[in-house]
């Protein structure tokens, strides 16, 4: 199956309506989740909303992502281990506040496993062709520093609550039973 | 959630504006606040007193957050509150930190970005990222 998701702050209708178009050429099932985008896909499955509970089993079993260049997404993606589509959106097109989402395809448009789709040509002849997922992640070095650096920050031998949190006043805190 | 190796020894209160996260990643102890953007400012303000009264009521120590406008109205009420504050800019921005991250500097007391080279002397810092 191939999983299309555009995030769910700001509609991308533009990205639903491309892979609904070259559906019925495509081999496999297509699920969309399409956030607050109001085209209604007329060649695939599709949901407004899926929770992360469920989107993370999904996401286990796809063999193909088509998504916005959210950063959420990509870190799924890899974590995963599942080639991504990456069809960034585009301020001058109203579709974000700014054109960060250009720099971070730029950024990582050489790494395997990250597929950059540019126009709705190129989404359409990227889902014709067999994509590679990324490799395993060969070092985690980067993030082992990141949270050295914050542990040592915060300091201390750490101290965990053992009873049961009471935090008053945070109706929504979930109670640890 | 994805720093939950370095800060599991400590007494940790999780703040998110998804419904779910906590369940996907097994986690108890979490707020949900309303998101919000720069986009809307009645959303913006219901945020902010969200943000207030939780960050009044928990007196956190240390405050991190990778933003953005929830994070950062957060970050800005611990800071004043004594607490003190990690900003990590999100791996969103490669060419310059967010515009979020741009105001977090002045009320952070550890101000990071997670691309080298965005690096500068005066911060922001480097010292890894999540990609």
């Amino acid at each position: 199956m191939i999983l299309v998701t555009v995030g769910t702050q700001l509609p991308f209708d533009r990205l639903i309506e491309i892979v609904d178009g070259a559906a019925p050429s495509v081999a496999q099932p297509v699920l969309a989740q399409t956030g607050c985008g109001q085209y209604v896909p007329r060649n695939i499955e599709w949901r407004q909303m899926i929770d992360p509970v469920e989107f993370a089993e999904i996401l286990s079993r796809v063999s193909l992502i088509v998504a916005h260049a959210g950063i959420g997404t990509l870190l799924m993606a890899q974590k995963h281990q599942k080639p991504i589509i990456v069809f960034p959106r585009r301020a001058s097109l109203g579709e974000h506040r700014n054109e960060h989402q250009l720099a971070t395809v730029k950024a990582l448009e050489t790494r395997s496993g990250i597929y950059v789709a540019w126009t709705a040509e190129d989404v359409v002849g990227l889902l014709g062709q067999s994509l590679a997922p990324p490799p395993p992640l060969g070092s985690d070095f980067g993030k082992v520093q990141l949270l050295d650096k914050i542990s040592s920050f915060i300091g201390g031998v750490g101290h965990k609550r053992d009873a049961a949190p009471r935090r008053p006043g945070l109706a929504r805190t979930s109670e640890r039973s | 959630m994805l720093l939950r190796s370095a800060i599991d020894k400590y007494d940790v209160l999780y703040g998110t504006t998804t419904l779910g996260l906590a369940e996907r990643d097994g986690l108890s102890d979490v707020v949900y606040l309303p998101d919000c953007n720069r986009s809307s400012i009645t959303q913006a303000a219901r945020c902010l007193a969200e943000c207030w009264r939780l960050v009044r009521r928990t007196k956190p120590e240390v405050m991190i957050t990778t933003g953005a406008l929830p994070g950062l109205f957060c970050l800005v009420i611990a800071r004043f509150s004594g607490a003190r504050t990690i900003w990590i800019d999100s791996l969103a921005n490669f060419e310059k930190p967010s515009m979020s991250g741009q105001f977090a500097r002045y009320f952070s007391t550890l101000w990071l970005t997670q691309w080298e080279n965005l690096a500068r002397p005066k911060g922001p810092h480097y010292y890894g990222g999540l990609f």
